[in-house]
């Protein structure tokens, strides 16, 4: 796998003595055993037959797998429409926030023109919004466009909110093509549409990938939203909602829960695999710039 | 700061760059020439309008979905705004600052508050403790474990924060959790206590948020050339003394951000409180600013009120962003 700690040893870790390093080591996979205990414990319990859930001595495996936590959340009434729209939410945003940010993040590196300071204090000054307290104007907005219980109210607010920090975030990779690149194009004779699209966006592709999962997760985990636009029309609800369905404070079907989490969390992980190399050197540029 | 200390940081952080993007494998880390910089660049006069076309969906996108609900907030916090004035049966009359007078003079509201930096605050520092100590430690092993410790960061980083705050609470649950079995602490309650329970929520936040931290800072580590540490090294320094006064200001611009990007999501801080603690806690002893002006709005109809509480954290925050702005002005650092 082509994870970021393939990289060679530092030669300095020579000089670590040798009993130390495997204290080291041996914390280092007993922290990551802890960590992803949570995840384990989550994907363990999705697959325990009913009564071992409720068992007050919980064992760390099972013996009996079984599919019926999973059966009664596909079970619910349109699970896998909710599942359908969470995707279909998730991938608008992602596809539309990758566009406008790249257009965006072109403007104000490639280019000098007034403002341009300006703007980018307020892409940096616009991702410490608190989305939550904009709850509130934008139900009275979504509300006077007809818009509440439509997957939009869902999708436009979030494109809005994952773009100060994709434009912040790709303005490291566009800078890095270099302008001699650009000059050579247009002596070649492409046009402006020509090279943003046929040179620049394939060289900067990495830097949307991993830009694009800040916007997946955050669009993806978002239950705040679908909370209080969607509140009529379940048809249209998304799986944060279906899975607090099960999650009833005074008596919560934990396997139901757990089930539904494994399958919530499955799409992200599976983004995160294939998005993690980018994902640390897009984080790189990112912070230096 | 003086201009030695100063230099060094900008040193520092420019060989990073190239280091850690070729490092970490980015195409674009070797062709990052000098010469590649804005600042280099002739003005072009053909320029003219083709920037602002480029921004023109990005602008229309923040501006109606942004700006304008921001204008909102701060108007709807200055008008009477409850259920029937949503509902059309009362004109929405203009209040003026009486919004704010009732917030304040509200004891509520600043218990909240203050609830909300000490959790804020708790929660950064720890994620910051844990995440900079696990990118040191990931530097001192080899591939094995350290793949170990980098896929179960991921996989903490990339659980969403509603299935986060299930599975804890699970794992914390009174009567089947493991966590109580483990620890004998019989059906202990966590969400009961108001300290528990804010230590629950503050365990699943550094959870899912010292993955950020931890890459983020450890790729900042690969990119010190080794020769400086070497040096330092043979110079005799103890390894906490390279950490404090060779890492740690080569790291500065790292810590800054990752820091400013903590206060910022902490302070924020709604799914984890409002799925663990049930909206509140018991009779609201675990409410975080937002999770109150949530409350207010729209549990209580009292929109006018809750959007003030809105306008207070967005210029706490406001604040926070300015004065790092200030900072990178002053380390010199360039837009």
């Amino acid at each position: 796998m082509n994870l970021p700690v393939s990289l060679p040893a530092r030669p300095l870790r020579g000089r670590v003595r040798r009993p130390w390093r495997l204290a080291a080591e041996a914390s280092a996979l007993l922290i990551a055993a802890v960590v992803a205990f949570p995840l384990y414990w989550m994907v363990l319990s999705a697959f325990r037959p009913a009564g071992e859930i409720e068992s007050t001595e919980p064992r760390p495996w099972t013996l009996a797998p079984s599919l019926d936590s999973f059966r009664r959340v596909f079970g619910q009434q349109e699970f896998g429409r909710y599942f359908l729209n969470s995707l279909l939410v998730a991938g608008s945003v992602v596809i539309a926030s990758a566009l406008i940010a790249f257009l965006a993040a072109t403007a104000v590196t490639r280019f000098r023109f007034r403002f341009r300071t300006t703007l980018l204090i307020m892409f940096l000054v616009a991702q410490t919004v608190p989305v939550e307290a904009l709850t509130i104007p934008l139900f009275f907005l979504m509300r006077d466009f007809g818009q509440l219980n439509t997957l939009g109210s869902l999708i436009l607010p979030h494109i809005a909110f994952s773009l100060p920090f994709a434009i912040w975030m790709l303005r490291g990779f566009v800078k890095a093509v270099p302008e001699a690149l650009e000059e050579a194009a247009y002596i070649d004779g492409a046009s402006r549409a020509r090279f943003l699209w046929r040179i620049l966006f394939p060289l900067v592709f990495p830097g949307l990938v991993a830009t694009s999962v800040f916007s997946f997760i955050s669009t993806w985990n978002d239950f705040l939203f679908a909370k209080s636009f969607i509140i009529s029309d379940t048809s249209r609800s998304t799986l944060p909602m279906a899975l607090l369905v099960f999650y009833k404070p005074d008596e919560p079907d934990w396997g139901g829960v757990m089930a539904a989490s494994t399958v919530m969390t499955i799409p992200v992980l599976v983004f995160f695999v294939l998005v993690q190399r980018r994902l640390v050197s897009g984080l790189g540029g990112a912070v230096k710039d | 700061m003086s201009p030695v200390n100063d230099r060094a940081v900008r040193a520092g952080s420019g060989t990073g760059t190239g280091a850690r993007a070729a490092a970490a494998g980015v195409p674009g880390g070797s062709r990052r020439p000098a010469a590649a910089r804005p600042a280099a660049r002739p003005v072009r006069r053909r320029d003219g309008w083709t920037p602002w076309l480029y921004l023109a969906p990005a602008l229309v996108v923040l501006g109606g979905l942004l700006v304008y609900p921001i204008y909102q907030l701060g108007l709807i916090s200055l008008l009477q705004y409850t259920q029937a004035q949503v509902s059309g049966g009362e004109p929405t009359a203009f209040r003026g600052l009486a919004n704010y007078a009732e917030l304040f003079g509200d004891d509520r509201f600043w218990q909240v508050l203050l609830a909300t930096v000490l959790f804020a605050a708790a929660c950064v520092l720890s994620t910051l403790a844990v995440g900079c100590a696990l990118a040191v430690l990931l530097t001192r092993v080899r591939a094995l474990p350290r793949l170990a410790l980098m896929l179960a960061a991921l996989g903490a980083w990339a659980t969403p924060a509603v299935t986060g705050s299930t599975v804890w609470l699970f794992l914390f649950d009174p009567d089947f959790g493991p966590v109580n079995r483990l620890l004998g602490l019989g059906d202990h309650s966590w969400t009961y206590g108001r300290y528990s329970a804010f230590f629950l929520v503050l365990l699943e936040v550094v959870w899912c948020s010292f993955p950020f931290v931890m890459v983020t800072v450890y790729a900042g580590i690969r990119a010190v050339p080794a020769e400086v540490l070497e040096a330092a090294a043979l110079d005799g320094a103890s390894q906490w003394r390279i950490w404090r006064s060779v890492l740690a200001p080569m790291l500065r611009p790292i810590l800054t951000v990752v820091t400013l990007q903590s206060v910022i999501w902490d302070f924020k801080v709604f799914t984890q409180i409002y799925v663990m603690t049930n909206g509140g806690g018991i009779a609201g002893q675990n409410l975080v600013l937002n999770v109150y002006a949530y409350q207010q709005a729209f549990a209580s109809s009292q929109y006018s009120l809750g959007a003030a509480i809105g306008v207070v954290m967005l210029l706490i925050l406001l604040a926070v962003t300015l004065g790092h702005l200030r900072l990178l002005r002053r380390q010199g650092e360039e837009l």
